[in-house]
């Protein structure tokens, strides 16, 4: 198969850029994973979005809030320029047929999405705009040509496991985060495989130590919602209440709590109208409470935190100006692919600005990379070859298993002791083991096509978990979601992005926050 | 996760083997499609938001399948329960516009 733009992934971003590039009159097809329209992380939930007005202190009061949560990384005219095009998308929705709610006053109110209604429209979109979708695709390394720029993708069709190839003048890594297999809701297929093709076509990371946000979710369900849990109180398994612990800026006194022993929420601070209400936002919240019998508003469950890695992280490939191209020529990234520092420094919870940044760098990248198709003079005919990564390649003879490798992945980023509270000691410790399994994967032969898959997601986890730990060892200080006990403080001086990359050997290096290059990698 | 479709309710239409965004399902010609893959379901409940016969049941342990076998009988007042709360029903079309999270946020303020 031939095309003007490939993109990868069919989430927010992915549908966005795929939209983009198709109405700018590039030829486009997208390829899923799973099914577009209810794959990635937004489909199955309810997400409020970063949607203000065109109004200067109503701007400036939102760029403000987030600042210091941040860690002063967050880039002033990139803010500027989600708040603008995510204004002018999200009504799009609107006039497309989005069914916005209207308050007690009459008022529009489009600062939040319900997923399986924005990603059916999205897969509508997507297919009226001329774009060709591809289910249940899933790519599995990139095409590069002799100078080095990306020249299309091939992957397997994970049903029959046939294999495809997909020639393109450019591409859009919209794969979303990482978060490990950690069953949070709708992450299942988000396991950094963006990251890992990029990165064998040269492609740099940033702010990979942002990536530790655990959420809140019955220790039975697979329900993130952090929102509701505003209105939970927490208590130990005695039924004594636990100081300190709250869904917001209380959250590591819970995991604290949870390496003592079991801790129940219970969302007695909910009055009848907010009760109401939290039926009405997100009716799946409810599901597993219904089917398990359990009211959740006046009897107390037990909960777990689930690692969300950087679904809810920031971190994720560097983009090198505002087209969302990559440092690699013909390659662009948007949504949690993509790092979200740009708007939020080292912080983000759920939703807001993330639906905000993968909406606005999703049209971005579709546009930058219908752009570069334009241009691109050697086009279709330029020879590529495979990445020929890990699993993909015949190796020293001797099979790895991905279950267990995804086990061992892990067994590194679960543990509080090691990534929610971070020393330099636990991360190079882990390090250690996670560099050991990366020259086991290197020596293994490459997986049956009916493995492939599995196989590559769990490469990408472990290359992933190697960009986070060798970044969080270069941060020495604590920023945003990134706290070390053994540098407790915020170090004025590091207020840079910590930039990472490479497969055999990771390097890291730096960037300041005004997107000037600081110094050579390290 | 997934647990059961009901072969009284199902019309083999295949539309959760298609929108499954982790391929749980294979679709047998002719018949009610197979639960073949059910560790690898991510307990996301939208196969029951899609099916338009709601012959799908997904259980809300995300850990482990359900220890006992389900039966549909004992599950039936839920038949159907998520498709009608977010509006996907002719006759609940109303409740397509009722996300209250403005509700919520402003609450918080």
């Amino acid at each position: 198969m031939e095309t003007d733009v490939l993109v990868i992934g069919g989430g927010p971003a992915g549908t966005w850029a795929a939209v983009s590039a198709a109405r700018r009159g590039a030829r486009v097809i997208l390829a899923d994973k799973g099914f577009c329209g209810t794959s990635g992380a937004t489909a199955p939930s309810g997400t409020a979005v970063w949607y203000v007005p065109p109004d200067v202190a109503a701007r400036g009061k939102a760029k403000a809030t987030r600042e210091e949560l941040g860690g002063f990384l967050a880039h002033h005219d990139w803010m500027d320029a989600v708040l603008e095009t995510t204004f002018a998308l999200v009504n799009e929705l609107g006039e497309r047929g989005y069914p916005f709610p209207r308050d007690v006053e009459g008022r529009l109110r489009q600062n939040s999405l319900q997923g399986p209604e924005y990603m059916r429209l999205m897969r509508k979109l997507v297919k009226g705009a001329g774009a060709r979708i591809l289910d249940h695709s899933p790519a599995l390394e990139l095409l590069i040509d002799a100078d080095g720029a990306v020249a299309g993708a091939r992957g397997i069709d994970r049903r029959t496991h046939a294999g495809w190839q997909i020639k393109a003048k450019s591409v859009v890594i919209a794969t979303g985060g990482c978060a490990f297999l950690s069953r949070a809701l709708g992450t299942n297929n988000l396991t950094g495989d963006g990251y890992l093709m990029a990165a064998e076509a040269g492609a740099e990371l940033s702010g990979m130590e942002f990536s530790n946000a655990y959420a809140i979710a019955p220790v039975f369900s697979s329900v993130t919602k952090t929102l509701f849990y505003e209105w939970a109180s927490f208590t130990d398994a005695s039924g004594a209440a636990i100081t300190g612990a709250a869904s917001k800026g209380g959250r590591s006194v819970i995991a604290r709590a949870l390496q003592q022993g079991a801790v129940f929420a219970q969302l007695d601070r909910a009055d009848g109208e907010v009760r109401t209400a939290m039926r009405a936002a997100q009716p799946n919240f409810f599901l597993p409470f219904d089917r398990a019998g359990i009211d959740p508003f006046t009897q107390p469950f037990e909960i777990t935190l689930r690692l969300e890695g950087t679904v809810r992280g920031t971190g994720g490939l560097r983009l090198v100006d505002q087209s969302a191209a990559t440092t690699v020529p013909g390659l662009y990234a948007a949504g949690d692919a993509a790092t979200r520092e740009l708007i939020c420094g080292g912080f983000t919870g759920g939703g807001s600005h993330n639906a905000a940044w993968a909406m606005s760098s999703g049209a971005w990248a579709g546009e930058g990379a219908a752009a570069f198709a334009r241009q691109c003079r050697a086009g279709l005919a330029r020879t590529a070859a495979p990445a020929r990564g890990p699993a993909l390649a015949g190796g020293r003879g001797h099979a790895f298993d991905p279950a267990a490798l995804i086990k061992a992945v892990q067994a590194e980023v679960f543990p509080f002791d090691t990534n929610y509270f971070r020393s330099g000691d636990g991360l190079a410790r882990s390090l250690t083991r996670l560099d050991s399994l990366w020259r086991t994967v290197r020596a293994a032969d490459g997986a049956r096509p009916e493995d492939a898959l599995k196989a590559r997601e769990a490469v990408a986890m472990l290359a992933t978990a190697r960009w986070m730990y060798r970044s969080g060892l270069a941060r020495t200080e604590s920023r945003g979601m990134h706290r070390r006990y053994d540098l407790t403080a915020l170090d004025p001086a590091q207020r840079h992005h910590v930039t990472s990359g490479g497969l055999d050997e990771v390097w890291t290096g730096r960037v300041p926050a005004d997107g000037q290059p600081l110094e050579a990698a390290a | 996760m997934i647990e059961l479709i009901s072969a009284d309710h199902c019309t083999s239409c295949d539309i959760c083997v298609a929108v499954c965004p982790t391929s749980v399902f294979d679709a047998v010609p002719g018949c009610t499609p197979v639960i073949a893959r059910q560790d690898d379901c991510q307990t996301c409940f939208l196969c029951e938001v899609y099916c338009p016969a709601d012959a799908l049941y997904v259980g809300p342990d995300a850990e482990k399948p359900d220890a006992a076998e389900v039966a549909w009988d004992a599950v039936e007042t839920l038949r159907g329960s998520y498709r009608r709360a977010i509006g996907w029903t002719r006759d609940t079309r109303g409740l397509r516009a009722m996300d209250d999270t403005h509700v919520l946020l402003g609450r918080l303020k």
